[in-house]
């Protein structure tokens, strides 16, 4: 009875503790989203509570004034481009390192190569890449940057389509073989439709890092018609430097795609960013 | 066609070769140019010069890049402190109950899924020195608390690395969780029968049955800080006066703004060559049997 009573005054202890630490990530969240609903005139008197007023006219301030049709078109065709290249190629590599021959001596290069790769810091190669992206016309193009985004993400692309398909039986690309399946069916046919959920995890990883990377997107996108949503975002803070509302409402718009997506497949969201860390 | 060519040898290079070679195309090649191009004077445009060594004698006597490492060393020990510590701490708090632990996993991680841009705004402004915090703290009369920390050299690196932790920690949460929930219970139970306390059990139990995941979070910390970007340089730009200055934001600004290809070049190898040697070791570690 006394331990119980001890257990439970103890839990209260760990809640307590537990909400401090919530609050702590919900109040900066939550002083961000006053922002964007409360009129200039208002930031003086009232910096971090809610608005007396509600003005939502913030949201369309943003949207036009930061000709948000456009930039979210840019990181639209960066993302879903990353995605069909990425997710190709690193598709197929993981097809023929889980499947074709999983025992090779591909494995072990190409594993090691890629691991390489992964720890290699981009200020290693930022320099060269960007003067051979302006000898190559790539700079300052949406294609550029997507070619550079599939690459960095295919190490971890690659390895994580390849320890789901390694689980695949076996005997269903025996028996597909048998029916006489070429190499390319065993792929599109057997392995692509039975691995989705891993395509799924990675699309969703893939698309949160290029919508949300900046080093690469201020470096190689210089004209602001074509620039994505991290880097205008950097431009406004300047621009729009007294108009917090502004980008206030301009910050939620970009995280709002994110949030939503996660608030739907947070535990692949989740799964996917800790293998992502725990083999790289 | 030949035998050789339709084995399934070949084939599964076939199917390796688009992601080896865009791979190597973006990141491989460039990097061997950088590890040749740092032994050169070139400048962008215009002859390039063999200089040997030079550029690793001047960086030996660059003050700002002897700062910025300083300043890199202080952020690796501060990120395998605080937020490993908090992380630890809650996450052990965590398994303990039952009401409310989806909600809590979900709130610390969403930090870690927004852009670095979005939440240097959000402390930006509330460290503002008029608008957020600041103003509140003068109306109160707390006149030194009154100035934005992005904006002093005392506070600059610290502020920076705050609001980069802030953004991190749940990370670590999630981690060292998976870790926690792959505990065999009947250890603590027997714990319990022995009469242990919670920081006995957590010493003794849970801190040893975590340690490969917890050593590999450390790794990933050391590897993550050194190419720590985004935060300084979207908050401080490295300033005021380098106080904020890291390795990465030298770089970056010998790299674009003063075109030194060069040099930038030789703080790009002198970060490889770190990273290598942190690999290397804990792949030396791994292979003399710590289970790390």
């Amino acid at each position: 009875m006394a331990t119980a009573r001890f257990r439970q005054r103890s839990s209260y202890i760990n809640h307590a503790i537990l909400i401090f630490m919530a609050l702590t990530i919900i109040l900066p969240l939550l002083v961000l989203a006053f922002n964007s609903i409360k009129p200039s005139s208002e930031f003086g008197a009232n910096p971090l509570g809610f608005p007396n007023e509600i003005r939502l006219m913030n949201y369309y301030d943003a949207w036009v004034n930061g000709n948000y049709t456009q930039i979210f078109t840019n990181s639209l065709t960066l993302v879903i481009g990353t995605l069909i290249l990425n997710l190709t190629v690193s598709g197929l590599a993981a097809f023929s390192l889980a499947v074709l021959n999983p025992k090779g001596i591909q494995t072990i290069v190409v594993g090691l190569y890629l691991l390489v790769g992964i720890s290699i810091p981009a200020q290693l190669f930022i320099l060269p890449l960007f003067l051979m992206w302006k000898t190559l016309y790539l700079l300052d193009t949406r294609i550029g940057l997507i070619i550079i985004y599939s690459a960095l993400n295919a190490p971890f692309a690659t390895f994580l389509i390849r320890s789901y398909m390694l689980q695949l039986p076996t005997e269903l690309f025996e028996a597909a073989k048998l029916d006489g399946a070429s190499v390319m069916q065993l792929f599109t046919r057997v392995a692509l439709p039975l691995s989705w959920p891993v395509f799924l995890t990675t699309a969703l990883i893939v698309s949160l890092t290029v919508w949300n990377e900046f080093l690469f997107a201020i470096t190689f996108i210089i004209t602001d018609e074509y620039k994505p949503i991290s880097s205008i975002l950097f431009t406004f803070q300047s621009r729009f430097a007294n108009d917090y509302g502004l980008v206030s409402a301009a910050s939620i718009l970009m995280a709002a795609p994110i949030a939503i997506l996660f608030m739907f497949f947070q535990r692949r969201f989740i799964a996917g960013l800790t293998s992502g860390a725990t083999k790289g | 066609m030949p035998k050789f060519l339709t084995s399934i040898n070949a084939i599964s290079w076939y199917f390796l070769f688009p992601v080896i070679f865009i791979h190597f195309f973006v990141v491989a090649f460039p990097s061997i140019l950088s590890l040749l191009l740092c032994l050169t004077d070139w400048n962008g445009f215009g002859r390039i010069n063999y200089v040997g060594l030079e550029n690793f004698q001047e960086l030996f006597r660059d003050r700002v890049f002897k700062k910025a490492v300083k300043h890199n060393i202080i952020w690796t020990v501060m990120f395998l402190t605080i937020p490993v510590i908090v992380a630890l701490t809650i996450a052990y708090l965590l398994t303990g109950i039952k009401r409310g632990q989806l909600f809590y996993r979900l709130v610390y991680f969403f930090p870690y899924i927004l852009a670095s841009i979005v939440n240097c705004l959000i402390w930006r402004y509330i460290f503002h020195p008029r608008h957020g915090l600041g103003g509140w703290f003068e109306n109160q009369g707390i006149d030194f608390l009154a100035k934005s920390p992005f904006a002093m050299k005392e506070t600059a690196l610290y502020a920076v690395a705050w609001v980069d932790m802030w953004h991190f920690w749940g990370f670590l949460v999630i981690i060292y969780l998976t870790g926690m929930y792959q505990v065999d219970d009947s250890l603590y139970e027997a714990a319990d029968i022995e009469g242990a306390t919670k920081f006995q059990k957590f010493r003794y139990i849970t801190l040893p049955m975590i340690r490969p995941i917890f050593v590999l979070s450390l790794i990933i910390i050391i590897i993550w800080s050194v190419p720590t970007f985004d935060y300084v340089y979207i908050l401080t730009m490295g300033g005021p006066a380098y106080s904020s200055e890291v390795v990465a934001n030298h770089l970056y600004s010998q790299a674009f703004q003063r075109m030194n290809v060069g040099y930038a070049s030789t703080i790009g190898v002198m970060m490889f060559f770190y990273v290598g040697i942190i690999v290397g070791f804990f792949a030396i570690l791994r292979r003399m049997g710590w289970e790390v």
